[in-house]
């Protein structure tokens, strides 16, 4: 149930990924999508937040309000905003198990991957294992509050 | 002299027929590998299915004919460096390893405790963490001629570094990050007066410039074959004799030996002393080929041509607002350097990409320098004999195009 909601916002990107026609727009798309990211506070902006696997610094930091996760990014280059802000766009306002659980299908829809450079690629995967891992603290934590 | 006929020339390397993203392929990363014309390649190809053989331990004809060709090349290398004696020329992987094979063995021996190893700030990694890694082992301090903010060696501040504790001078000929050339001959003949050896490293030297180490006077210059139109994992570490003989061995087993028994073993003399194993033959073949098809080209002209594309992609990209050029030293070869406003040169380096040109984006591999102009890296494009003035127009189109998309 919860791995739908995630579904939605999938299907939503992936028909604005449809009316792009070549890769210039697609890139404007993401390069847009890089202006908007929800920027991460400059307190957070330090060595730990950093995601390792990018060649340009990722910084990525999350916060757990009301049972859902809540992501804020930054980057020097922009369009890794972009692609951190398409996946803070999904998995933004999730519970925890809807990322967990997620398979992030929008990625091979899109053919991310194949568009990306081999470095770019593995970028995306790592910023997509800090925010599960980010979810699976969150859920751990929430388990052991409502435990006690 | 006829004029230079750069579209003869690209009829000569047949990767430069390829579409990239449905676009003639712009290749200006000649600073990472240059690419290799078709008499290299069908040196290759010959070598292998005519006369493949393993080296100098075969009393077979065909072991026989490869050593031939295999020792022809190092003379032929020998005499386009100019150097005195063939077995001054050892046979490596490439630049990195000739350095490598420098510091383990050279500076296993000479450097020691408390002594110094000087290096520029415009040195590829290649040429900095062999250096620094013995140091730290041996407890020596690696001494770093600074540069100014044009990146050009300052002399000067070299000249006060010398002294009786400098064990080696080891310096690039150019810039990979920058193009700046370095005034080589002048850093060989402050050193000398203190009775200390030089190395150059000359990975982006050789393909720009021609060289004479016995005009330069330097005690050891590597470079690579791959950035010279030759085959990977090819090198060449010039030595002088006298240095090269005192040396140790760097990597045991065969070929480097003379005799072995379970107690001891002799070593092999010059150059098979540093040349453990099975050398790369092919690509040693197809150094020889490359080497042919620069004599023919001619040196001079290659860098004449080289020169004009730079001072014309300079004054074209120049035009654009906004554009920053890291590095503009006034003696440069083959390598030019920026960045468009801020935008992130990995940003502006997928979009160029996607035009089918290829430059090289990021560090360069010579991260300190770029900390110098406290920047994350540039965007890079390097030329080769093969580029073209239409080339460079393309880039600079691409490049106000990036500036758009992002600005």
């Amino acid at each position: 149930m919860e791995v739908e909601s995630i579904r939605i916002v999938e299907d939503e990107i992936i028909e604005e990924f449809a009316h792009l026609e070549g890769w210039m727009d697609k890139y404007n798309y993401i390069i847009d999508m890089g202006k908007n990211v929800p920027v991460i506070d400059t307190k957070y902006k330090t060595e730990s937040n950093l995601i390792s696997g990018c060649q340009s610094k990722v910084w990525l930091y999350a916060e757990f309000r009301d049972g859902k996760v809540y992501f804020s990014a930054d980057s020097e280059a922009v369009i890794t905003k972009g692609l951190a802000n398409l996946l803070i766009r999904i998995m933004n306002n999730q519970k925890p198990d809807a990322i967990i659980n997620s398979d992030f299908f929008f990625i091979k829809k899109l053919g991310l991957k194949e568009h990306l450079s081999p470095n770019r690629s593995n970028g995306l995967m790592a910023m997509i294992k800090q925010m599960k891992l980010y979810a699976l603290v969150f859920k751990t934590k929430a388990s052991q509050t409502s435990g006690e | 002299m006829n004029p230079y006929d750069v579209n003869k020339v690209r009829e000569d390397f047949p990767i430069l027929k390829r579409k990239i993203y449905g676009k003639n392929l712009v290749y200006l990363d000649n600073a990472a590998t240059t690419q290799k014309p078709q008499s290299v390649i069908d040196t290759v190809v010959k070598y292998y299915s005519e006369s493949n053989s393993n080296i100098h331990r075969g009393v077979h004809y065909l072991s026989q004919e490869a050593t031939v060709v295999f020792e022809e090349a190092r003379e032929n290398i020998q005499q386009y460096v100019n150097a005195k004696e063939k077995k001054e020329i050892i046979i490596t992987k490439g630049t990195t390893d000739s350095i490598n094979l420098m510091a383990n063995s050279f500076g296993k021996k000479n450097v020691n405790e408390g002594d110094e190893v000087i290096i520029s700030a415009l040195e590829h990694h290649s040429n900095l963490v062999p250096w620094q890694q013995l140091c730290k082992e041996k407890k020596a301090t690696l001494k770093i001629v600074p540069v100014n903010d044009q990146g050009e060696f300052l002399f000067d501040e070299y000249v006060k570094l010398l002294n009786s504790k400098t064990k080696l001078v080891t310096v690039s000929h150019v810039s990979n990050a920058l193009g700046s050339i370095n005034p080589i001959k002048e850093i060989i003949e402050k050193a000398h007066e203190f009775n200390i050896p030089v190395m150059i490293d000359g990975a982006q030297g050789i393909s720009h410039c021609s060289v004479d180490v016995q005009q330069l006077d330097c005690d050891f210059y590597a470079f690579s074959g791959h950035k010279f139109y030759a085959p990977m994992g090819v090198g060449i570490l010039y030595g002088k004799e006298k240095y090269l003989e005192e040396m140790p061995p760097y990597q045991m087993g065969g070929e480097m030996v003379d005799q072995v028994s379970f107690e001891k073993t002799s070593f092999n003399e010059l150059p098979f002393k540093f040349e453990a194993g099975t050398p790369n033959v092919e690509a040693v073949l197809g150094l020889n080929a490359a080497l042919e098809y620069i004599k023919n080209i001619g040196m001079e002209n290659i860098a004449r041509h080289e020169n004009k594309l730079l001072n014309y992609a300079t004054q074209e990209l120049k035009k654009i607002d906004g554009i920053r050029f890291i590095g503009e030293a006034v003696n440069r070869a083959g390598v030019i350097s920026f960045l468009i406003g801020d935008i992130h040169p990995f940003d502006a380096g997928t979009i160029i990409d996607h035009f089918g040109i290829a430059v090289r984006t990021g560090h360069h591999c010579a991260q300190p320098i770029l900390d110098h102009f406290n920047i994350p890296g540039t965007v890079r494009a390097s030329f080769a004999m093969y580029n073209t003035i239409e080339e460079i127009d393309l880039l600079t189109t691409t490049v106000k195009q990036v500036k758009t998309m992002f600005e």
